[in-house]
């Protein structure tokens, strides 16, 4: 029988991975996926609670992480397109427009 | 047969998360996201969440991942980090993963008690759609409303930010 511990730890290790990702990558796509894998990882949270709590709204709540998600990858990646078009590059390195 | 199967799903999305990070391709971080999710949807049918396991794979893996994909080959970047950029990353997730590792150690230590009450109504199945759409429909009516604006704010917003724009003079 898994415990709750097992899920919570799994969770917790996936929004590691993907917070180490978004601080040490340069490729913005890159880093856009690893905030996708760190909604991911929370999703697990909230339905390993549910189930060991009997509490179904947990499902909905991940219902409506699920549609804030497939909304924010629709505009963040409009936002990349058109950052893409005007710098010409997706390196946040290279994209600096503060002075000093 | 639970735990064993807890195991593989979780070292299958843990490794595939971590090939994901550390990759230096586009293409394939992404292919890689698509089977953490995959792993995820066994793990949240391993959960009694079935509902939630079918939307994680036709949502998430089929039309979030696959609109990243699009972006990724419309950009069509050429790599500039080279080796000593997977180094440099590989030696950074080491030591947070070493750091994890003693907060991991220190997290088993706590007890949470398991919860002891019934499966759930016999009518509305824990974790089916029936359960979910009955919440969705009367506790949560608002939440889903304000979902489905939402949803269309976003699409507005996604086709203005991509167009381009005729006066433009670039």
């Amino acid at each position: 029988m898994v415990s709750l511990n097992s899920y919570l730890i799994l969770g917790a290790i996936l929004f590691s991975i993907g917070a180490v990702g978004v601080f040490t990558r340069r490729n913005v796509l890159i880093i856009y996926m690893c905030i996708e894998l760190m909604l991911n990882a929370v999703n697990l949270t909230f339905i390993a609670f549910s189930k060991f709590l009997n509490d179904m709204n947990g499902h909905v709540f991940v219902f409506m992480i699920m549609t804030v998600a497939a909304a924010e990858a629709a505009v963040g990646l409009a936002i990349i397109i058109s950052l893409f078009r005007n710098k010409a590059t997706i390196y946040v390195d290279d994209i600096n427009l503060s002075k000093g | 047969m639970q735990l064993l199967m807890f195991y593989i799903l979780g070292l299958g999305a843990v490794l595939s998360a971590t090939l994901m990070v550390t990759n230096i391709r586009p293409v394939t971080a992404a292919m890689n996201l698509i089977m953490t999710m995959f792993f995820l949807a066994g793990i949240y049918v391993l959960l009694d969440a079935h509902l939630i396991a079918a939307l994680q794979i036709i949502v998430y893996a089929g039309a979030i991942m696959v609109l990243f994909l699009f972006v990724i080959l419309l950009l069509n970047v050429h790599e500039k980090e080279g080796e000593t950029a997977r180094r440099k990353v590989m030696i950074q997730f080491g030591s947070i993963a070493i750091v994890g590792a003693l907060f991991i150690v220190m997290a088993n230590l706590a007890v949470i008690e398991p919860s002891l009450v019934k499966i759930g109504d016999a009518a509305y199945p824990f974790g089916t759609t029936k359960a979910v759409g009955k919440l969705l429909f009367t506790d949560f009516l608002l939440p889903f409303e304000i979902a489905s604006f939402l949803l269309l704010a976003a699409i507005v917003s996604a086709v203005i930010l991509a167009k381009r724009r005729i006066d433009d003079s670039e």
